[in-house]
């Protein structure tokens, strides 16, 4: 908070007119770290990808074997390609039939394809997790009751419930509407989605100072203002990380409920398709692992983007 | 009663305003009668924090409630202020239950915290209480001003809490509390966190608020001065259990006579002392964390009365 200083600063009008420079330093202040942050992860990719090299060239061809259990990989270049043969496998076609697309773009689409289910599985969960949580706050009674069976819930493996949901799906159909696939798999994501958010949620709800809500009480308003008013915005700083989370969990969620569920089209089924291309084309089963990484990617950096325009109510974590 | 009670926007204070320490309505601003509260403790008998306190404070009256701390003054402020009830007796802000006062907003308060919204403005923040009550856009924003320019920080109507400093934040929390003009403000040691040198300018501003306000105040405090300079009357509490051991009438006239040199007179030093040797009276309490603002015994005393 402010320091002693700052309180005994003079406070006569005079002054109080002097502009403090304090503000325009915090505003650089705010910009540099994020910059810094940006190039040491680009850093860090570089590295990692020195050190791929690296190993490649200087470790022993059958892999680093301590008491019959390999603890490095081999470093053939069926097991461990060149980033460039990577790069490269990018641009030449899918498979060797005339209409094949270039492999990238077959990737893209594959990738554009679950990021579409991740974000539906996502808005799900976000949805059911806040309303979750928002339960749970409101009445004491419903956190003891819920909150252990939302704990439970992610302790079964997602290996069992697909073959469930995909199940209990095909048995829905009203009017026009019929279950599909790839809404078994959205709703798998949104499973793994809705925890963070509703733990997260939950804490954040219940964050506010004692006396903030004290006031709250003075002004003799209702429960759903103090929410809005209140609760929710102190709550950001919680809920933005769970956001993050829950978008990172959607998408594992989806290539993984795609793989086990069998649904076409998206990053998992070429993930499984591309792996068995591995024996004579090394490339190709990296391209899909870079699709799924460009789709965490670009689901994280949606939470970012929400993050910046609530920027607003994280300031009390500056100071 | 109301109506006489609108915060000009920094006029002249109070040439106009009626004489007498306390303007003779019927209807006492606070009454509180026969209170007690008990916290329960486990299995124990629990701790009495107040036990038969009877009190009242008249419209535009100054009360200030002075004692070691443990004695009760927080737990009586937050009793009239409707945020807890009394284990027993009776509680009335303008003839009205508590309860229904606060549902009135018949009060406004501050705390020994600020407690700004982070996220909002200085302006943001004073709006607060109009904009949860709906009022207009346009007659918020203009309240707003005219209370920012009340408490001198014209300025920084568009700063952030954390870009203010702490005597700062406790203005725009007065501010807030002026909000919607209410007829009693309650306060729970207001300056209690900051340094002396701001805290004796943030008690002149508070005598000029006060001036120009004409409200009510309870405002708890554990420093002898304070309570002096700032009091019509002063309330000593005493501790295990609470209760009221005196009330001293300060005299020192009307607050929009009172200025700095309040400090030197002698009014001013005698009852400094009658609320000291009250506090001290009781040789048990006497070794109990006093305030830290009490003035040295003899020193200041000696040397500024002559
Ligand atoms: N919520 C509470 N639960 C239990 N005991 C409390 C609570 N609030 C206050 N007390 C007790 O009541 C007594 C008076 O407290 P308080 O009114 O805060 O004193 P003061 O403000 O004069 O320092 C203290 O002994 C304190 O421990
Ligand atoms: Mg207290």
């Amino acid at each position: 908070m402010t320091t002693q200083t700052e309180q005994s600063a003079p406070l006569n009008r005079g002054a109080l007119g002097v502009p403090k420079p304090r503000v325009s330093r915090r505003r650089s202040a705010v910009v540099h770290p994020r910059l810094r942050g940006g190039l040491f992860g680009l850093a860090g990719l570089v590295l990692l990808a020195l050190i791929w090299e690296l190993y490649k060239t200087l470790g022993p061809a059958d892999g680093v074997v301590l008491g019959g259990i390999t603890v490095l990989p081999r470093t053939t270049d069926l097991a461990m390609p060149h980033l460039a043969v990577m790069a490269e496998r990018l641009f030449d076609p899918v498979t060797g039939a005339a209409s094949a697309l270039p492999l990238w773009q077959a990737v893209l689409q594959g990738s554009l394809f679950t990021l579409g289910i991740a974000a539906v599985g996502w808005l799900v969960g976000v949805t059911v997790g806040l309303a979750l949580a928002l339960l749970m706050q409101r009445f004491r009674l419903a956190e003891s009751a819920i909150l252990p069976w939302i704990i439970l819930s992610q302790t079964v493996p997602l290996i069992a419930i697909a073959p469930l949901v995909r199940r209990w799906g095909a048995q829905i159909q009203f009017g026009e509407f019929t279950w599909e696939s790839w809404m078994s798999v959205a709703l798998i994501a949104s499973y793994l989605a809705f925890f963070p958010v509703s733990i997260g949620a939950l804490r954040g709800l219940a964050s506010p100072d004692a006396n903030h809500v004290d006031l709250m009480h003075c002004y003799a308003v209702g429960w759903w203002k103090t929410l809005w008013r209140l609760r929710l915005p102190t709550s950001v700083g919680y809920l933005l990380p769970a956001l993050r989370l829950a978008a990172v969990s959607a998408v594992v969620g989806s290539v993984v409920a795609e793989v086990s569920i069998g649904l076409r089209g998206g990053i998992g089924r070429l993930i499984v398709e591309y792996a068995g291309a591995a024996g004579n084309d090394p490339g190709k089963p990296w391209a899909p692992i870079f699709g799924s990484i460009l789709v965490g990617l670009v689901a994280a950096g949606f939470v970012g983007l929400i993050g910046l325009f609530l920027r607003r109510f994280r300031r009390g974590e500056v100071a | 009663m109301t109506d006489t009670l609108n915060v000009p926007g920094g006029d002249v204070p109070g040439g106009d305003v009626p004489g007498g320490d306390v303007p003779a309505v019927d209807v006492p601003a606070v009454n509180v009668h026969g209170v007690s509260r008990i916290f329960a403790a486990g299995k124990g008998p629990g701790v009495t924090a107040l036990d038969d306190v009877s009190l009242d404070v008249a419209p535009g009256e100054f009360v200030s409630l002075i004692g070691p701390s443990g004695c009760g003054k927080s737990t009586l402020l937050r009793l009239i202020a409707d945020l807890d009830v009394p284990t027993s007796g009776s509680i009335e802000v303008f003839g009205k239950p508590a309860r229904q006062a606060r549902i009135d907003q018949d009060y406004g308060i501050a705390f020994q915290q600020a407690g700004l919204l982070p996220w909002r403005t200085v302006a943001g923040n004073i709006e607060l209480p109009l904009e949860l009550h709906g009022v207009g856009k346009a007659a918020r924003r203009g309240r707003a001003a005219e209370l920012i320019a009340l408490v001198g920080l014209s300025d920084f109507a568009a700063h952030y809490p954390d870009q203010l400093s702490g005597g700062m934040q406790q203005r725009v929390a007065i501010a807030r509390a002026l909000a919607e003009s209410p007829s009693l403000l309650l306060m729970d040691e207001p300056f209690g966190a900051l340094d002396e040198m701001t805290r004796e300018r943030m008690q002149n501003e508070l005598v000029r608020i006060c001036a120009e306000t004409q409200a009510a105040v309870v405002f708890v405090t554990h420093s002898i001065p304070e309570a002096v300079f700032l009091s019509n009357r002063v309330v000593v509490l005493e501790p295990r259990p609470g209760r009221i051991r005196s009330i001293v009438g300060v005299g020192l006239g009307d607050m929009s006579g009172r200025g700095e040199d309040l400090r030197e007179d002698e009014g001013f030093f005698r009852s400094l002392s009658e609320v000291r040797d009250l506090l001290h009276g009781d040789p048990d309490s006497s070794g109990t964390g006093l305030p830290t603002g009490v003035v040295p015994k003899t020193g200041a005393r000696g040397v500024e009365t002559r």
